[in-house]
């Protein structure tokens, strides 16, 4: 399959890491590093009789975004759920760390990850400690983190925290945004208290529109390429600095948010609070419907963060 | 995990002149395929890296229609395996080859 | 003198020996096991209701719930062995014989009990084949059956998997059996009248409305670039060949990738209305995207499937459907529907071997056969031509008069070479040859007859076995489409390429079909959520499908 296909069509869901990147920034400035021929391949893997990929599973590399010089990075979602490895962590550390030295406009980051490999677990914890550190420390220069998010994978684990420290976030309605994954819910606490097999309830409380209404994500895009592309282009322009002001209206917004909806047990629950009409219609909603309705919830948009 | 490594001589080069492309991911039943214009022209060297052992003539079999068809000359070809069918390794070479051809 | 009622005796006494636990015809679900012991005589042949879809499962807890030593060496005689009670009857003795025709979920246990001669074992059916028996020597003396609802009077009404129950009860009501149904609810009037009441003993309300499997969903996502490619050349080479009407699909992931192409692909060819206008078909979702875009003109169903009901009653030209709005199927009526007025079948299988031979036994699984072999097989009672089925007929040659030369019906088999786990499809000898002699069955568990079969179609191409002329034509062209098989690799290549040059074997190429033109961006609907917006919101998925 070519890299670059009508971006207006192409599934963001669909696409491989390569694509989405490809057809993310403006078209044909995308330059890779540490590309597949380098052969930066996982040194664990092998021990566990696993396959290795080429590029361990994230495309790291620079490019423009309507015109914006930007770094990037994208999750392949498919190889191994996404997760963190000692070199998939090292290039999006490296990526993120470059950015004090180049000073782009952003750093995007297109998550697609269940979150750290087990079998090379150390090696990502770290690697997702270390992320998070440089993705301060590229926020406290001025640079913005933008998250995109809408793979199979979704966001979780450590991926879910480093997602908890970028600017801005755009997700789809496919894309979940969590720590703890269902299966892993449902193996500590229970089918009871979650079940992981019922999807409806999984996406009503890790998807996309459920991360947007409360605010967690920043901007809701329908699964195409190119609505990530115009949401990424509007998030930078809209990125609130990093100071300390904004960590404690951040601190101040979490607390309010456990405060008014910590005894809820659903997330139609949620919604009715946010003064949703119809809370059980919002999960079959078309894209369009539930951008007007997300538009008219005040939680959903703020400057913390 | 098992490698293999199958050396062909070609009539002719592949078209083109890209250098470089990759198709195909890693995942249960799929595979990538990373194709380098770095041999001779009449040269081709697939190299496959696979977990599951016992199918070297299958992959055999299937490179050598694969080189048959698409006269591949000039391609040093690298595949990560993960346990495809040999139909979808055929359909990752072929793709493989258009995108080098483009 | 001749006692021409002993039977009729026998079945007044088993209902009223059930009535001292029941109100009228009303049991409540607390006492099903005292009006089972009651009415349960033992040796008695009984069906519980096990469909392919709906499952009589208040009743069935309740039979396997009953005492050993009241209730014992039943024989069961139901299409379906589904839900994990079906079995556990025969462990503790209360059911010792089984005919059956389906076991997909319980198929790995159902052989093992086959080995530890646990069950002892009639015979495995097709559907058809088990209600023609229910008629003639496996009449039940008592049906345990599913409705949705009911009143005091045992008016049943079914809902839209009505299936296999109006059969049922035609044998056991009338041949001095007893009916007894579980319900979801009691209600004052039912919306229609699927079993009148005079044929319903007792109705019990269940604790829980009746299980129903979703099996006809197919998730677009997970379709792959080979299943494409086959359904492409499906679509050409066959359904384009042969001006296919009438038809009746598999369940696999092949036939879903050709329903989906049909507005896409089939509409690129021109073939919108020319081809798959009239089925004898579950409602599977993935027909939703052709039925929307005009592509099909009616669909008689054997069951319902779950999450369609809405859509299915808002689409009355297409579907039958009652008074109430809502569908009625019925197996026994499409079986036969699938059997004489379609003019192809096609499917998947899991074996093929040599000659054509085909099976979805292995040596650890009897998934038994269910309608495939009813819907894959050339009826030699048919009698009325059909353009296709007449080319089909002039394929496979013959002599004499052509006035008195028969059609043949389409039996396609739609097949990736390898399954999963790399497993080949296609094999020298098939396993259930030595699962029948493990077992002692006099007949191998042969899904389609070699002699049946016409198309065999891979990702490698497609195989026209009506054309060929003699066995080694045929192996030949089985081996042909066999791809890196061992059985495919050891195919003559100088016969395959002869072959190839008599229109026997035809490869992506020579129908005008680009492989790596075989992309995902081909599919109506590349997801469930797709499905949905197709149907207009009509269409509610079960939530394991669902990712929103």
């Amino acid at each position: 399959m070519p890299d670059v296909t009508d971006p207006q069509t192409l599934s963001w869901y669909e696409a491989s890491a390569r694509q989405r990147v490809a057809n993310l920034l403006d078209a044909g400035t995308f330059e890779e590093f540490v590309g597949p021929a380098e052969r930066a391949m996982s040194p664990h893997l092998p021990l566990f009789d696993l396959p290795r990929a080429f590029d361990d599973g994230i495309v790291v590399g620079r490019g423009t975004l309507g015109g914006k010089s930007v770094l990037a990075a994208a999750q392949e979602g498919r190889f191994m759920g996404g997760a963190f490895g000692e070199i998939h962590g090292a290039k999006l550390v490296g990526l993120l760390r470059a950015a004090l030295d180049v000073k782009p406009a952003a750093v995007l980051i297109l998550f697609d990850t269940g979150g750290v490999r087990l079998q090379e677990a150390n090696a990502g914890e770290t690697a997702i400690a270390e992320t998070m550190r440089a993705i301060t420390d590229a926020r406290a220069a001025g640079i913005s983190v933008i998250g995109l998010i809408g793979g199979r994978a979704g966001c979780f684990g450590g991926g879910g925290l480093i997602a908890g420290t970028c600017s801005r976030l755009a997700v789809s309605e496919s894309g979940r945004i969590s720590v703890s994954g269902p299966e892993v819910i449902e193996t500590n606490k229970g089918a009871e208290e979650f079940d992981s097999r019922d999807r409806a309830l999984v996406w009503r409380t890790m998807g996309g529109k459920h991360r947007r209404l409360t605010g967690s994500a920043d901007a809701y895009c329908e699964d195409t390429v190119a609505a990530f592309r115009q949401a990424a282009i509007d998030l930078i322009e809209t990125a609130p600095r990093f100071d300390l002001a904004m960590l404690e209206a951040e601190q101040g917004r979490l607390e309010a948010r456990l405060h008014r909806f910590g005894a809820c047990r659903d997330a139609t629950e949620i919604w009715a609070q946010l003064g949703i009409n119809d809370p059980d219609a919002v999960p079959a909603m078309t894209d369009a419907a539930f951008q007007e309705i997300a538009a008219g919830v005040t939680e959903a948009s703020h400057d913390a963060r | 995990m098992e490698s293999l490594t199958f050396r062909h001589t070609t009539k002719t080069p592949l078209a083109g002149a890209k250098p470089l492309a990759i198709t195909g991911v890693v995942a249960s039943g799929n595979l990538e395929v990373l194709l380098e214009r770095v041999l001779p022209p009449n040269a081709c060297e697939v190299a496959v890296e696979t977990p599951i052992g016992g199918y070297g003539d299958v992959w055999e079999a299937v490179v050598a229609d694969f080189v048959a068809r698409a006269q591949p000359g000039g391609l040093r070809i690298s595949i990560n395996d993960g346990g495809a069918r040999p139909d979808t390794v055929s359909l990752r070479l072929l793709q493989g080859a258009r995108l080098m051809e483009g | 003198m001749a006692n021409w009622r002993s039977e009729r005796t026998a079945r007044d006494a088993r209902i009223e020996a059930g009535r001292a636990h029941a109100e009228g015809k009303v049991v409540p679900a607390a006492s099903v096991v005292d009006l089972l012991e009651a009415v349960l005589k033992p040796g008695d042949r009984v069906c519980l209701e096990g469909d392919n879809q709906k499952q009589a499962d208040c009743l069935a807890r309740g039979l396997a719930a009953c005492d050993p030593a009241k209730v014992l060496d039943l024989h069961m005689v139901q299409s379906g062995i589904v839900l994990p009670e079906h079995l556990d009857v025969f462990e503790t003795g209360i059911a010792k014989r089984l005919d059956y025709s389906y076991s997909g979920p319980q198929g790995g246990r159902i052989a093992k009990m086959l080995y530890g001669g646990q069950i002892e074992l009639g015979a495995v059916h097709t559907y058809l084949e088990l209600f023609a028996r229910y008629f003639v020597d496996l009449t039940p003396h008592v049906a345990l059956i599913a409705g949705v609802s009911a009143d005091r009077d045992g008016n049943l009404y079914t809902g839209p998997n009505t299936e296999d129950t109006p059969t049922v009860v035609e044998a056991t009501a009338f041949k001095n059996g007893v009916v007894i149904a579980q319900v979801n609810e009691l209600v004052e009037r039912v919306p229609r009248v699927d079993i009148p009441g005079d044929r319903v003993d007792f109705v019990v309300e269940a604790d829980k409305p009746f299980y129903v499997e979703p099996l006809f969903t197919r998730d677009p996502a997970a379709m792959t670039e080979t299943q494409i490619l086959m359904a492409m050349m499906a679509i050409k080479g066959i359904y384009a060949e042969y001006a296919i009407r009438r038809l009746n699909h598999g369940i696999g992931f092949g036939t879903a990738a050709i329903e989906l192409l049909l507005p896409t692909y089939g509409e690129r060819l021109g073939l919108k209305g020319q081809i798959a206008t009239h089925w004898a078909l579950n409602p599977h979702p993935t027909l939703i995207p052709a039925i929307e875009s005009g592509w099909v003109k009616q669909v008689h169903c054997f069951g319902s499937e779950v999450g369609m009901d809405r859509y299915i009653r808002e689409r009355p030209d297409i579907f039958f459907t009652g008074a109430d709005g809502s569908l009625r199927s019925n197996r026994a009526f499409c079986q036969t529907a699938g059997l004489y007025a379609c003019d192809l079948f096609i499917g998947s299988t899991l074996q093929i071997d040599l000659m054509g031979n085909s099976s979805t036994v292995t040596t650890n699984r009897v998934a038994g056969f269910g309608g495939a072999p009813n819907m894959g097989s050339d009826p030699h009672g048919r009698r009325h031509p059909s353009d296709t089925w007449m080319k089909a007929g002039r394929e496979a040659g013959g002599t004499g008069d052509p006035a008195l030369r028969r059609g043949r019906k389409l039996v396609v088999q739609l097949v990736e070479t390898f399954g999963d786990k790399l497993v080949p499809t296609f094999v020298e000898k098939l396993d259930a040859l030595e699962l029948a002699r493990k077992t002692g069955l006099e007949l191998a568990p042969v899904m389609v007859y070699a002699d049946d079969v016409t198309h065999v179609v891979t990702e490698e191409g497609i195989a026209n076995l009506l054309l060929c002329r003699d066995a080694d034509d045929r192996e030949q062209a089985i081996r042909g489409v066999a791809g890196y098989t061992e059985v495919g690799r050891g195919r003559d290549r100088a016969k395959v390429d002869e072959l190839r040059g008599r229109g026997i074997i035809r490869r992506p190429e020579d129908l005008g079909i680009e492989p790596l033109d075989a992309d995902r961006s081909l599919l109506a609907a590349k997801s469930i959520k797709d499905l949905v917006h197709w149907s207009g919101g009509l269409y509610e998925p079960p939530a394991r499908f669902r990712n929103w």
